[in-house]
C-alpha cells in the first residue's frame, strides 16, 4: 500500500513537472490550471465531507470571498499581490468558524440546505454591494501575480504555481488524515455519538474541518482572481457549489485523490461536451452540456455511489451508520 | 400613493407570491413526509408546468385543457423520476438522494432549455379585468384566482388526509413505516404516488403565476428554493405550515424589496431560512424522522 502510494506521488510529479514542457496551447494549459484551483477546494471539501461527514453546498462563497478579498485588497488598498494571497483566506476562514458552530449543528438536508442558503446569500451580496465588488459587472484591473522582478504573466508559468500549491495541499491533507485528528474525523463520520462517548470534542472538530475546507476554498479564489485578472459574482454561484460536491462524491469520499480525479473529471467533461456537441450538432449551443451533465451524475450516484476511488468496504460503513441512526427507509 | 396604500400594495403582492410559495412547499412537505426526501428539483417541475401549458395553448388547444394536460404531464415526469431515479437509490444515503434530486433537477433544466429556449413566456390572464381598487392599492384578477387556488388545495388536501384511505394510508406511512407495512400499505407505491401529485401541484403553481411573471426555463430553482424556505418556516413535515410559512416568505419579500431593495430580496429569504434552522432546531429537527 506504502509503495503503490509513493509510486502514485512520482508519478504524479513527474507528469506535472513535464506537462507543460509537452503541451503548448494556452487553452489545455489553462484547462489543467482550472483543474488544479478546483480540485484545492475539493480536497479541502473532501475533508469535511469525506472524513468528517459534513456536507457544504456553500463552498463557492467561501472560493469567491477569497477571490473578491484578494481583489478587493489589489486594486483598492494596492497591496502587494503576494501579500492579498497569503492574507485573502484568512476571511473565509474566520466566516467558517464563526458561522460553523451554529450551522454543523444541524444535519443532512438541513445541513444541504443551510449551506446553499449561505451561498447563495453570498452571491446576492456580491451583487449587491457594488460598491466595494464592483456589482453584477465585476472588478477589472487586478495585477498579476509578482515575487519582485518575477511576474507570473503567463499561463506555464501559473500553472507551476498553482499545481507545486496543489500538491502541498495533497501532502497536507495525507499528513492531516493519517494524524489522531483524521482518525478522530472518521469516527465522526462512522458513529458521531460514539465519538462523543469517547471523550472527542466532536463539534469543534466539525467546525475546525469547515474551517479548513474554507481556507483551501478562498485559498483557490485568490489564485483564480490573480490567475483571470477580473472576477465577476458568476463563477461564485450556486452551480459552483453543486460542482463541487458532485467531484468529491465522484472521486470518492474519504480518499486523497479522489477530489482531484472529480475536478479533473468535472472541468474535463465540460470542456469534452462543449466540444462535441458542437461538432455533432452545430446550432445546439449549450443545452445538451447540462443534460449530458445531470445525466452522468444521476447514473454514478445509481450505480457507484461511494465514488470512482473509494473502495467497496466504505460504502458498507456509510450504510452501517445509515443504520445506526434509523435513517434507512 | 400614500404610504398607507403603498403597504397594502406590498401586502397584496406579498400575498400573491407567497400563495405561489405556499403550493410549492405543500408539494415539498407531501414528498418529504412519505419518501424522507427533500425533492430539490421541485422548482423544474413548476416549469414544466408552465412552459408545457404555453406550448400546448400555442399549438391551439384550448386554454383548460392545455392546463390540465400540463398538470398531468408532470405528474407524470414526476412519476418517471421517481421510478428511474428515487426508486432504485431507495436505500442510498441521504446524502445521495440530495444529490441525485440535484442532478434530476440539473437534467430537467437542460431538457427544458432544450425544448424552450432561453425565451420568456406568457400566459393570457385567466379572466380580462381591469385591475381591482382596494384601499388605494390595486390587485390583479389573477392574483385572486392564484390566492384562491391555494385556498382550494389545501381544502382538497384536508379533505384527502382525513377522508379518504390513500390518504390515512400516507398519514399511517408518515407516522410509523414498518407498521404501516405490516398492515399492508406499500411504502413503495406511496413514494411513486407523492412525486406524481408534487409534479402535479408545482405544475398547477407555475400555471397560475405565469400570467404575472412570465415563465422562462430556469425560472424554477428560485421558486423551487422560496418553496423550502417556507415549508422550513412552517415545519417541515406541517401542511398548514407550508401555507403559513409560504405567505408569511411572500409577505416578508415583498415589504423587504419595497423598503430596502428589491436585489437583496433573495438573500432575506435566504437569512430568514438559516435563521429558521439555527434557532428553532428542535421546533424542526424535533419532529422529522430523519434527523437522528
Amino acid at each position: 500500500m506504502v509503495s503503490r502510494n509513493s509510486c502514485c506521488r512520482l508519478l504524479f510529479c513527474g507528469v506535472i513537472v513535464s506537462l507543460p514542457l509537452i503541451i503548448k496551447s494556452t487553452y489545455i494549459l489553462g484547462i489543467l490550471i482550472l483543474i488544479a484551483l478546483y480540485a484545492i477546494v475539493a480536497e479541502g471539501l473532501g475533508v469535511l465531507m469525506g472524513y468528517a461527514g459534513q456536507v457544504s453546498f456553500g463552498q463557492a462563497a467561501f472560493y469567491g470571498l477569497g477571490a473578491y478579498t484578494a481583489a478587493i485588497l489589489a486594486t483598492r488598498c494596492h497591496l502587494p499581490p503576494l501579500l492579498c494571497l497569503v492574507v485573502a483566506p484568512v476571511l473565509p476562514t474566520l466566516v467558517a468558524l464563526i458561522i460553523g458552530r451554529s450551522i454543523l449543528r444541524l444535519r443532512e438536508h438541513y445541513l444541504a440546505l443551510a449551506t446553499l442558503g449561505f451561498g447563495i446569500l453570498v452571491y446576492a451580496l456580491f451583487k449587491e454591494f457594488a460598491g466595494l465588488t464592483g456589482g453584477p459587472s465585476g472588478l477589472t484591473g487586478i495585477p498579476y501575480l509578482s515575487l519582485g522582478p518575477f511576474i507570473l504573466d503567463r499561463d506555464w508559468k501559473y500553472y507551476y504555481l498553482v499545481w507545486v500549491i496543489l500538491s502541498l495541499v495533497l501532502v497536507s491533507i495525507d499528513n492531516l488524515t493519517r494524524s489522531p485528528v483524521g482518525r478522530a474525523f472518521r469516527a465522526i463520520h462512522a458513529s458521531e455519538k460514539a465519538t462523543e462517548a469517547a471523550g472527542i470534542d466532536t463539534t469543534t472538530l466539525k467546525v475546525q474541518a469547515f474551517g479548513l475546507s474554507a481556507c483551501l476554498a478562498g485559498l483557490a479564489g485568490a489564485l483564480y482572481a490573480f490567475w483571470v485578472t477580473f472576477i465577476s459574482p458568476s463563477p461564485f454561484s450556486f452551480t459552483a457549489s453543486v460542482e463541487f460536491v458532485l467531484m468529491v462524491v465522484i472521486g470518492g469520499l474519504g480518499t486523497l485523490w479522489g477530489p482531484l480525479l472529480g475536478a479533473a473529471i468535472i472541468v474535463g467533461l465540460t470542456e469534452f461536451l462543449r466540444w462535441a456537441v458542437r461538432i455533432i450538432m452545430p446550432e445546439a449551443g449549450g443545452e445538451f452540456e447540462i443534460i449530458f451533465f445531470g445525466l452522468i451524475f444521476v447514473l454514478i450516484m445509481l450505480f457507484r455511489p461511494q465514488g470512482l476511488l473509494a473502495p467497496r468496504a466504505f460504502q458498507g460503513a456509510t450504510t452501517g451508520k445509515m443504520e445506526e441512526e434509523g435513517c434507512l427507509r | 400613493m400614500g404610504t398607507e396604500s403603498q403597504y397594502i400594495q406590498y401586502l397584496l403582492s406579498g400575498l400573491t407570491t407567497g400563495s405561489i410559495y405556499a403550493l410549492i412547499a405543500l408539494a415539498l412537505v407531501v414528498t418529504f413526509n412519505i419518501t424522507g426526501i427533500f425533492n430539490l428539483a421541485i422548482g423544474e417541475f413548476v416549469t414544466i408546468g408552465a412552459l408545457t401549458a404555453v406550448s400546448l395553448l400555442h399549438a391551439g388547444l384550448p386554454a383548460t385543457l392545455s392546463y390540465c394536460i400540463a398538470v398531468l404531464v408532470a405528474g407524470l415526469v414526476g412519476a418517471l423520476v421517481e421510478r428511474a431515479t428515487i426508486h432504485p437509490a431507495r436505500n442510498a444515503s441521504v446524502l445521495s438522494l440530495i444529490i441525485i434530486t440535484i442532478a434530476v433537477s440539473i437534467v430537467l433544466r437542460g431538457a427544458a432549455l432544450l425544448i424552450w429556449k432561453t425565451y420568456p413566456y406568457t400566459l393570457p390572464p385567466f379572466v380580462t379585468a381591469p385591475p381591482l381598487r382596494l384601499l388605494g392599492a390595486s390587485l390583479v384578477p389573477q392574483s385572486l384566482f392564484i390566492l384562491g387556488l391555494a385556498v382550494v388545495a389545501v381544502s382538497l388536501l384536508f379533505i384527502f388526509f382525513e377522508f379518504t384511505y390513500t390518504g390515512k394510508a400516507v398519514r399511517a406511512a408518515m407516522m410509523n413505516q414498518t407498521a404501516a407495512r405490516l398492515v399492508g400499505i406499500n411504502p413503495g407505491r406511496l413514494s411513486l404516488f407523492a412525486f406524481t401529485f408534487s409534479g402535479a401541484i408545482a405544475a398547477l403553481a407555475g400555471i397560475f403565476i405565469t400570467p404575472i411573471t412570465m415563465a422562462t426555463y430556469d425560472m424554477g430553482f428560485m421558486l423551487g428554493l422560496k418553496g423550502f424556505v417556507a415549508a422550513i418556516l412552517g415545519g417541515v413535515t406541517n401542511a398548514t405550515g407550508a401555507i403559513i410559512g409560504g405567505i408569511l416568505l411572500g409577505v416578508l419579500e415583498a415589504f423587504a424589496a419595497g423598503m430596502v431593495s428589491s436585489g437583496l430580496k433573495d438573500a432575506i429569504a435566504m437569512v430568514v431560512m438559516i435563521a429558521v434552522l439555527l434557532t428553532r432546531p428542535t421546533g424542526i429537527l424535533g419532529s422529522t424522522r430523519n434527523s437522528a
